[in-house]
């Protein structure tokens, strides 16, 4: 955090000033291990064996916050019968089909009212007859991009629950079984860290939890950069939840994102599959208008609040088409772009390579430096018919047809390249009015400080044009496939530099009322939001942000003006709330769990919830209410049920559903790794994305052979000095000469072992390429043993490129990365994987293909290495 | 007055007269996270030209030392010592079975400065004024003054002074430079530059006075959490300096950080060496005249 977030990070020196322990759990040494109190090494890539520990410590120490996990969490919901896990198929959940490589989930469900409840062998039958039922219909082929965040619909307001923990048919035990393999023994054989080391990270973890204390757990977005990623964050969410750290003030999972404003670019989303508030994006195939889509994101009888989706999704189709939109065409709900399958970044890079894509807009991303196998990113590229890119300097994917490697090994010849490259100077947010949102959900507004220079233009300005043209070009056009953009509101106040009004976006989005005695006046809660076209907005979460017309985000009281929550710094989604889920922050009868970490409670006098923070909760809904059964809603929600966005009002340590590699995290070593999986015969996550092709060859990992070949793991990372592939960082002298070489970090004994030089030269190999380094030897790098043998880690920071633009350039760390994904969010594992290292530079040209060649040879790499998903041995 | 024999308040000594209390940077070595914000900042806010593209391959230093163009330098220190005696060890390497090459370890950091000492010898042996005390205490060089006569550069006993290189296009090529402490800012009432940008109040600037006092309760604070190597450095008016306007804590000896265990003002020895040249002079001329005398006799 100090290495990444340095800013960010005196938030937790202040902490450390008042006496909280900080622990640093990261294969190298930083900035951030400096000044922690423990820091421990640990090898890439076998964090859920760590965190898997820690959650079988909490069990069998009884150290649970008991209280907490009976009331709001689904430790005692029973799982239906059908369930098999790791324990009994040796490291793979039921439901797998090893000829897809995927899961079906429907044996991961609760036990329902319809299940025979007597017992597990009877379940099966019934489930299996269910019809008409949708959870039986998103059972299949259901990828989690196809969900918002509320996963598929549950009606969950039917399951059975034991209080007492015991059934072996609940979470809790569920949990114990999973984990029971997961010892300080497995630890220091998987991990590498010993076992008092992780003794003192348990001790401090329990101690520092319960009702007086909490512990936050915070992570930046390397941790999720693993075939296993979202289950890595999944860990932690268990621990939180088992000790009580949700909900409640000091708790919580941080995640620190990569820029300034990425959480406000999934809330209103880069991403394919997301429209804006975490809807989900149209599936092509799966309904047909817009009631089927409303169901398919939550059905009426499961509790919490997505069941008002529907007032959400009118909404922001009344804000994207007017009066155009209406009830009788289901507000232009067939405008809207419908996916079809995983259009995320990688897949579309395979696309490009494929010719199935003909142009491209990159805005503030590097791929050619950024992602993981560059020379695939830079080849597709070269595909493409024209290429837009928008950013404050000559990056190199705006100029790899001219310089990048791929020039000099021979493999692109510039004269063949017909891609046409548009590249368009963008303002920096220093140069114009907006809004960054934070990794707790706070929109801080900007405003423009100086004007940006020469050609560059704001992101806004930029969309706010390209609209327009296409709409000049399109309106007297006739075609339904223009009505999309003929429909379109378009309408923003512009500036007289052609810059339209940020704060009129943003009003936009914050909604307003259309009809009624409040038309014209801006929405203050989307709980005003209506499904039948009389409100507009452009974001169910963020409403409020502009509520009395007053832009709530440009607050900037100073926190001693105001409470330690600091409600009027900003403006945080939803309405307002610091923390999510707070209602837990209250005893199951409404009474803080101390008056220590007294956050918001239940006032028996004036029969509401409150506190510091804004209730996340029905406000006047009693903490003894309890619903008819069957109730669907936020009226299903019971008193005790403090997790309203999740359709059983409880706090997920097994997820019954929404996960596409297993309802709990089980460790499987990354997709390139030195080791066998020391825990299940499944060697790497069975339902991994990967696209097996000549540019995107893989490393053997046991049990193939070849491993030898590349016998060392390495990760990427961050500095301080530089910004991700570098377009902010690299073009900046004064940045640029604090770091000016790209470099790898080796310990003292791998130097030794291979004759490496402080200051000198490396080359690093894996089945991609080949890259060169300057070597820095360090004590912060610490060869680790695992499974009885010393493991070598190699680091690399990953913000140089090749190219003649940047102030400093060099190899890209990017380069050596094959492209293997979480199933899940299609995240590339770009934080562990093997490679080799020699002293010396690389060869150049043609020699340096040869080279690599030649360990592919050795290795015996085809394109079939590393693909076959199921690990042959004895699963059933 | 020379200022070997200023009293305590230098400013007062320069002939301020009822001026603002004398400013200090205090730099808590313990809080720094190694950002190298100070750097950059000094470099923004004081248009100090970048200067070099060099890995040093020292750790995550590549800006090496102070000088002409690098007014604030952090420097990485990777030691093989534990940062305190205590049951918590800072690694995970109590094991028995611990990997070959694992060990305690400790990464220091430390952004230095010109130490705006109170006896500033480069003050003193500064021919054209160039080089002035302000109203502040602090010590700076008025670049449009100073003829680049480089007598400054070896009067410093930490090295800080150095005369720009370059051509015309270069910023104040040719004449020497160091940090101005934000003279600047400090007349518009702002606070310097790199301890504004600071994150983790590792610097921090006000009243020399109270910097002192505060950095004494941090130093005891710091032994009763075990850290036993933390010291000041600097903060003494009975050194060789007549203790320093900007003064840090350590968290091992000077040497470790590349600062002089003992500074002393070059100049200090000034009045007497003259003394002693006069001395010498004068029974060299004693002895010319005792033996012309003699010849004459």
């Amino acid at each position: 955090m100090a290495e990444c977030h340095p800013v960010g990070f005196q938030w937790v020196m202040e902490a450390k000033a008042r006496g909280a322990k900080v622990i640093h759990v990261d294969p190298r040494f930083t900035r951030t291990s400096a000044l922690a109190d423990l820091h421990v090494p640990l090898r890439a890539g076998s964090d859920i064996v760590f965190l898997g520990a820690i959650i079988n410590h909490i069990l069998t120490t009884e150290s649970y916050f008991r209280e907490y996990v009976v009331s709001y969490t689904n430790a005692a919901t029973l799982i239906n019968g059908d369930f098999r896990d790791t324990e009994d198929l040796d490291g793979l959940f039921s439901g797998y089909a090893a000829d897809k490589g995927t899961y079906d989930p429907a044996t991961w469900r609760y036990l329902d009212s319809r299940d025979q409840t007597d017992s597990g062998s009877g379940v099966s039958a019934n489930a299996k007859s269910r019809s008409g039922g949708r959870a039986e219909a998103h059972a299949h082929h259901s990828p989690g991009d196809e969900f918002g965040s509320g996963g598929p619909p549950l009606e969950q307001s039917r399951v059975h629950r034991d209080g007492t923990l015991q059934d072996p048919r609940c979470v809790f035990q569920v949990l114990k079984r999973h984990y029971a393999r997961y010892t300080p023994d497995k630890v220091q054989e998987v991990c590498g860290v010993a076992p008092e080391a992780f003794a003192q990270v348990c001790e401090a973890v329990i101690a520092n939890s319960g009702r007086e204390r909490t512990t936050a757990w915070v992570y930046s977005v390397g941790w999720t950069q693993h075939s296993v990623g979202v289950q890595y964050i999944r860990g932690a969410a268990i621990i939180q939840l088992l000790l009580g750290n949700m909900g409640r003030p000091g708790g919580g999972i941080l995640a620190l994102r990569g820029h300034a404003s990425i959480q406000g670019s999934t809330d209103i989303p880069t991403l394919f599959n997301l429209l804006p508030g975490y809807l989900p994006m149209p599936l092509a195939g799966r309904y047909n208008d817009l009631a089927g889509y409303l169901e398919s994101i939550a059905s009426q009888e499961q509790k919490g609040f997505w069941t008002a989706a529907d007032t959400y999704v009118v909404s922001l189709l009344k804000a994207w088409f007017g009066d155009a939109a209406t009830a009788e065409n289901d507000f232009g709900f067939d405008w809207l772009p419908w996916i079809n399958g995983d259009h995320s970044t990688y897949s579309t890079a395979m696309d490009m390579l494929d010719d199935k894509v003909e142009g491209f807009f990159l805005l503030g991303q590097n791929p050619a430096v950024g992602s993981a196998n560059g020379k695939l990113q830079r080849l597709a590229m070269a595909h493409l018919k024209w290429l837009v890119v928008r950013d404050l300097n000559m990056i190199e994917s705006a100029t790899f047809w001219k310089d990048g490697p791929e020039i000099a090994t021979g493999e692109l010849r510039t004269a063949d390249i017909a891609t046409e490259v548009f590249f368009l100077p963008a303002a920096a947010h220093t140069e114009k009015d907006g809004t960054f949102t934070q990794t707790q959900r706070m929109l801080q507004w900007h405003h423009k400080a100086v004007d940006p220079p020469g050609d560059a233009r704001s992101e806004l300005h930029f969309f706010h044009e390209l609209g327009r043209a296409l709409r000049a070009r399109l309106a007297s056009s006739a075609a339904q496939r223009d009505a999309p953009l003929r429909n379109l509101t378009w309408d923003y106040p512009t500036a007289a530099d052609g810059e339209p009004d940020a704060a009129a976006v943003l009003r936009e989005i914050n909604g307003r009322h259309l009809a009624g005695e409040r038309a014209g006046e801006l929405l203050s809660t989307f709980a005003d939001m209506r499904a039948d076209g009389s409100t507009a907005g452009g974001c169910w979460i963020y409403t409020g942000v502009f509520a009395g017309d007053v832009n709530q985000a440009a607050r900037r009281k100073p926190g001693g003006e105001q409470s330690w929550v600091a409600p009027e710094w900003g403006w945080a989604w939803p309405m307002n709330r610091r923390i999510l889920y707070n209602r837990a922050s209250a005893d199951p009868e409404g009474r803080p769990w101390s008056a220590r970490k007294a956050y918001v409670w239940w006032d028996e006098e004036l029969s509401r919830w409150t506190g510091h923070d804004v209730p996340d909760f029905p406000v006047t809904k009693a903490p003894s209410f309890r619903p008819e059964p069957g109730t669907g809603g936020p009226a299903g929600l019971a008193g005790d049920d403090p997790f309203i966005m999740q359709s059983d009002g409880k706090g997920w340590l097994y997820a019954p559903s929404g996960l596409l590699d297993g309802p709990l995290p089980a460790h499987y070593e990354p997709i390139e790794s030195p080791l066998r999986n020391a825990l299940y015969t499944q060697q790497s996550n069975p339902a991994r994305e990967t696209f097996p092709r000549a540019q995107n060859l893989g490393n053997p990992s046991p049990p193939e052979p070849g491993s030898d070949v590349f016998p060392f793991v390495a990760t990427t990372y961050r500095l301080t000095e530089h910004h991700t592939a570098g377009g902010m960082s690299r073009w900046l002298p004064y940045l640029a000469e604090l770091q000016p070489e790209f470099f790898c970090e080796v310990s003292p004994e791998l130097a030794s072992q291979r004759n490496l030089e402080n200051g000198g030269w490396a080359t690093i190999v894996t089945a991609r390429t080949a890259i060169e380094a300057r070597v820095l030897v360090t004590d912060r790098l610490v060869p680790l043993l695992v499974a009885g043998r010393v493991i070598h880690q190699v680091g690399l920071p990953y913000h140089w490129g090749v190219g003649g633009s940047a102030v400093v350039s060099g190899d890209s760390a990017n380069d050596l990365l094959g492209i293997g994904l979480d199933p899940n969010v299609h995240i590339q594992e770009s934080k562990a994987a093997s490679c080799d290292i020699q002293p010396g530079r690389r060869p150049t040209g043609q020699a340096l293909l040869r080279f690599v060649e030649d360990y592919r040879r050795r290795a015996g790499i085809t394109v079939d290495t590393g693909v076959t998903k199921m690990t042959p041995g004895e699963q059933p | 007055m020379s200022q070997v024999d200023a009293p305590l308040d230098p400013a007062a000594a320069a002939g301020w007269r009822n001026g603002p209390k004398r400013k200090g940077f205090f730099t808590d070595t313990s809080l720094c996270i190694g950002c190298k914000a100070c750097e950059v900042a000094c470099k923004e806010w004081n248009s100090v030209p970048a200067d070099g593209l060099r890995m040093l391959g020292s750790s995550y230093d590549n800006t090496g030392a102070l000088g002409a163009s690098t007014w604030r330098h952090v420097a990485f220190i990777e030691q093989r010592k534990p940062m305190r005696e205590l049951p918590v060890r800072n690694t995970a390497t109590t094991t028995a079975e611990r990997a070959p090459g694992a060990h305690d370890f400790r990464w220091l950091m430390s952004s230095d400065v010109c130490k705006h000492c109170t006896h500033a010898a480069c003050l003193d042996v500064c021919p054209t004024g160039a080089l002035m005390r302000s109203e502040f205490g602090t010590v700076v060089i008025q670049a449009d003054v100073c003829n680049g006569c480089g007598y400054c550069v070896p009067a410093c006993p930490f090295g800080v002074i150095e005369r720009r290189e370059g051509d015309r296009t270069v910023l104040n090529a040719g004449v020497a430079q160091k940090c101005t402490f934000c003279y600047d800012r400090l007349g518009a009432g702002m606070v310097p530059a790199c301890a504004k940008a600071c994150p983790t109040e590792s610097i921090q600037f006000g009243d020399l006075d109270d910097l002192r006092v505060h950095a004494a309760q941090r130093v005891s604070a710091l032994h009763d959490d075990g850290v036993a190597d933390a010291r000041l450095y600097g903060e003494d008016e009975s050194d060789g300096i007549g203790g320093a306007g900007a003064f840090f804590l350590l968290l091992d000896e000077p040497e470790v950080y590349g600062l002089p265990p003992d500074p002393v003002v070059t100049t200090r020895d000034l009045p007497a060496m003259w003394r002693g040249a006069a001395i010498a002079g004068a029974a060299l001329l004693a002895g010319a005249a005792a033996a012309c005398a003699g010849r004459r006799s």
